[in-house]
């Protein structure tokens, strides 16, 4: 049903745009920088429902007169719903919330439904921002080691670097887009890994097979048919993560959707790494029937 | 791997039978079953409060250092240490001395020690000192000085927590311990946490002093209620531990709020007696460093009660009456994180998550009939009885479901089929050789084994990995990630097998397309 698709003549290009993506997304990264939300940067949050004919500035006015600093009002979903967020101040929370809502509730001539409050004190924000990048890093470091095990150095290597691929492009989309990073949005991250990682080990494993079974061919037409024996599963079970994340990212409501979209992002550049990056690297190691065979003959003595 | 014996049929059956039909227990009204296991729903799904409390020990650690000058001073004294130059810093004492090595041994004597205590649980005194300058000694908390006054308060300040909240009369509050300072409180359904918080603000400190210009003890000057600047004495003539009972009163010449209190036997003694030395005088009664109001007076009170009048309102005189029931907390509480979702929130939650699921499963499972027909049905089964797996082991487990917790079921829908999808790629590619369709099954699951669990541990370790390190929301969703993992490789391995080896065999003779 899908034919013999050469894809190894066209990694050069693809590799090409893929550096360059890659160092134009830790340019952003690094320039434009990330939009942190609340829990990594401390601040306070309401969400609030309001009659549909409440603005946005009506909002915004009234709290300027508080003097807290930088205040976001945007609109969340249906009309007269909307996010205010509030930066990190030193005034205690016990103080602050009631505040907001009295004044609020004062110049505002609608009924006020406070859905959602969060309030993060500077301490805790770091703590969480450390303690997320502790997880990737051990999850990235753990999935080095699982690979490792199981394959040789090279597929190690070539798997992480088709991850650090996508967490950089998917982080620097978010940067360009202005999309706020949050703990959810940790969790994409790390599911993002978790499944470019089973997309590369998909194709590693026949790779390996290949090597094995045809030890006379080159890796890079070993790729290309392992590559294109494993096509047909590699779309079908994009297609199906897609569905339900599609799902998710219309239906699942507001909160839902940036972590949605992080995923969508992640499932699409990590089908694409597992193909154009994490195949390319072995060629780049010179890894042949021989690299599996040496490694045979020392487990068996 | 398609020939299943009878015993291993029956095992896969009564497994998958077992766990799934906990997940009917959470569909079913009827109350006090045998079995009494159900999801929980999360905070953010259910509506309610989470507070992440903080203790403050600052002040409570100056009053400690403070608490130690004297029995140093006499310490030094009693052994002809001659000292200079004593100061008392906030965290710290400093001094100087001529004979640092008799002062060493002293300070750190095991025997009768008052001054410096050995703390057999950590093997460590409650003090240390360290040189600053020749001659000049610090004196300060030791680390575990530190973790046993911060332990001790943060016992004390969970216990009064709990009281003030059980006051209160939420439903089913959760107040644990986290880390060394912290206390974490969860209000399931409260809509607004602001009297909690406003509760929990205050520490209740309540102190009654006379107003006088005597200064033998030293004397404060505090605002009253009507903004006059009195004279306290800093002599305190008791304190709100004698309290055993508060309880909010109405006044009946004015129908004025306040506040009556019962004293224990000591708090009536001590009362009673100075009130009788002083009548005349003002009493004033403060609280947290404020005075609530300062009365005269009028006749001594030996009977062991009396009441507190402040302007209050009814809620306030309410509040009081409940702060000092629940006594005082030893160091002041800051609120470090809030986390508040209103009840129509978490409603809306829940229909978008459960419609999102729904559509979501439809989907895949209309997308699976399409690609593979009958073994498409195959693994639509499997994906069914994945999800009542998945809910089983989440009802077994007790586990907490939250919105990330529902959209890591709905991508374990979606990523589920990922098993099935492999093997049954694999059997297409054996058919194209392979005669014996018997044959080209087996194989093709055989040889996909390896892929499967290679690719699914690989994620189980990004789930393991998150549920261990993150906090909240991530650790929901790492729950069912990780849960439905298993249950996939469960369901495409046995179950979906078998299945397909039911169709398999029956069709032995004929051609099977997949």
């Amino acid at each position: 049903m899908i034919g013999n698709i050469n894809f190894v003549s066209s990694f050069k290009k693809a590799n090409i745009i893929s550096i360059t993506v890659f160092i134009i997304s830790i340019l952003f990264i690094l320039f434009k920088g990330l939009n942190y939300g609340i829990d990594f940067k401390g601040g306070t949050l309401i969400e609030l429902r309001t009659d549909t004919s409440t603005k946005a500035s009506s909002i915004r006015n009234s709290l300027n007169s508080m003097n807290l600093g930088d205040i976001n009002v945007k609109k969340f979903g249906r009309d007269g719903d909307y996010l205010i967020k509030v930066e990190q101040k030193n005034i205690k929370n016990s103080d602050l919330i009631p505040s907001i809502k009295k004044t609020l509730k004062n110049n505002l001539n609608s009924e006020i439904d406070f859905r959602r409050v969060e309030n993060v004190g500077p301490k805790v924000s770091a703590e969480l921002l450390e303690s997320s990048i502790i997880a990737i890093s051990l999850a990235l470091a753990a999935m080095l080691f699982y690979i490792w095990v199981r394959f040789e150095w090279q597929f190690s290597v070539g798997s992480i670097i088709a991850l650090l691929h996508d967490v950089v492009i998917t982080l620097g989309l978010f940067s360009l887009l202005s999309l706020e990073i949050n703990l959810s949005i940790i969790a994409a991250v790390l599911t993002i890994v978790g499944y470019s990682m089973n997309d590369t080990v998909v194709i590693y494993d026949r790779i390996r097979e290949n090597l094995l079974k045809y030890s006379k061919i080159s890796i890079s037409d070993v790729s290309n048919l392992s590559i294109n024996e494993t096509l047909a599963r590699t779309i079908i079970t994009s297609v199906t993560t897609l569905l339900a994340l599609l799902s998710i990212y219309i239906l699942g409501g507001e909160i839902l959707r940036g972590f949605s979209f992080a995923m969508i992002l992640g499932v699409i550049i990590g089908t694409y790494s597992s193909i154009f990056v994490a195949s390319p690297i072995l060629k780049f190691f010179k890894v042949s029937s021989k690299t599996l065979e040496k490694d045979e003959q020392r487990i068996e003595p | 791997m398609l020939n299943f014996s009878k015993i291993n049929v029956i095992s896969i059956y009564l497994i998958f039978f077992i766990i799934s039909v906990f997940s009917i227990l959470n569909f079913q009204k009827v109350e006090k079953l045998p079995i009494d296991k159900k999801v929980n729903l999360g905070l953010d799904l259910q509506g309610g409060s989470y507070l992440l409390l903080e203790i403050n020990s600052d002040t409570l650690i100056e009053e400690k250092i403070q608490s130690k000058v004297i029995p140093l001073k006499k310490l030094l004294k009693d052994n002809n240490l001659n000292y200079s130059n004593f100061k008392i810093n906030k965290k710290t004492l400093n001094f100087q001395i001529d004979n640092i090595d008799t002062f060493e041994l002293v300070f750190f004597s095991k025997k009768n020690n008052i001054v410096n205590p050995f703390i057999d649980n950590y093997r460590s005194f409650e003090l240390d000192y360290k040189k600053s300058n020749i001659n000049e000694i610090e004196v300060s908390f030791s680390k575990f000085g530190l973790l046993t006054i911060n332990n001790s308060a943060l016992k004390q300040s969970i216990e009064i927590v709990r009281r003030r909240i059980d006051d209160v009369g939420t439903k089913e509050p959760t107040i644990l311990q986290r880390g060394e300072k912290r206390i974490l409180v969860e209000l399931p359904g409260l809509k607004d946490p602001d009297r909690i918080k406003k509760l929990l603000g205050k520490t209740a400190q309540l102190n009654f002093r006379l107003v006088n210009n005597n200064t033998e003890f030293g004397v404060d000057e505090l605002a009253s209620e009507t903004g006059e600047m009195l004279k306290i004495s800093k002599r305190i003539v008791m304190s709100g531990e004698n309290l055993i009972d508060a309880q909010p009163s109405i006044q009946n010449q004015e129908n004025e709020p306040t506040v009556s209190f019962t004293l224990d036997r000591l708090g009536a003694q001590k009362f009673g007696r100075a009130t009788t030395d002083n009548v005349g005088k003002r009493l004033a009664i403060i609280l947290d460093g404020k005075i609530i109001s300062a009365p005269n007076i009028n006749e001594p009170i030996t009977s062991g009660s009396g009441v507190i009048s402040g302007n209050f309102t009814f809620q306030e005189a309410t509040d009081l009456a409940l702060l000092l029931r629940s006594g005082a907390l030893p160091t002041p509480l800051d609120i470090v994180e809030e986390r508040t979702v209103g009840p129509d929130l978490g409603e809306d939650s829940i229909k978008s998550g459960l419609t999102s699921l729904i559509v979501g499963f439809l989907l895949v499972i209309i997308f699976m009939f399409y690609k593979y027909k009958i073994f498409g049905l195959v693994a639509n089964v499997a994906l069914v009885a994945n999800l009542l797996m998945l809910i089983g082991v989440l009802t077994i487990l007790e586990a907490t479901l939250t919105l990330p917790g529902i959209a890591g079921i709905i991508l374990t829908v979606g990523m589920a089929v990922d098993a099935n999808v492999l093997i049954f790629e694999r059997i297409k590619e054996e058919l194209k050789t392979e005669k014996s369709i018997i044959h080209a099954f087996d194989s093709g699951y055989s040889k996909a084994k390896i892929t499967v669990l290679d690719a699914n541990i690989t994620t189980l370790i990004a789930a393991i990995i998150l549920f261990v390190f993150g906090s909240g929301p991530v650790k929901g969703f790492a729950i069912t990630l990780g849960i439905g993992i298993i249950t996939t490789l469960f369901t495409a391995y046995f179950l979906a097998r078998h299945l397909t080896s039911i169709i398999v065999l029956k069709n032995k003779n004929k051609e099977v397309k997949i």
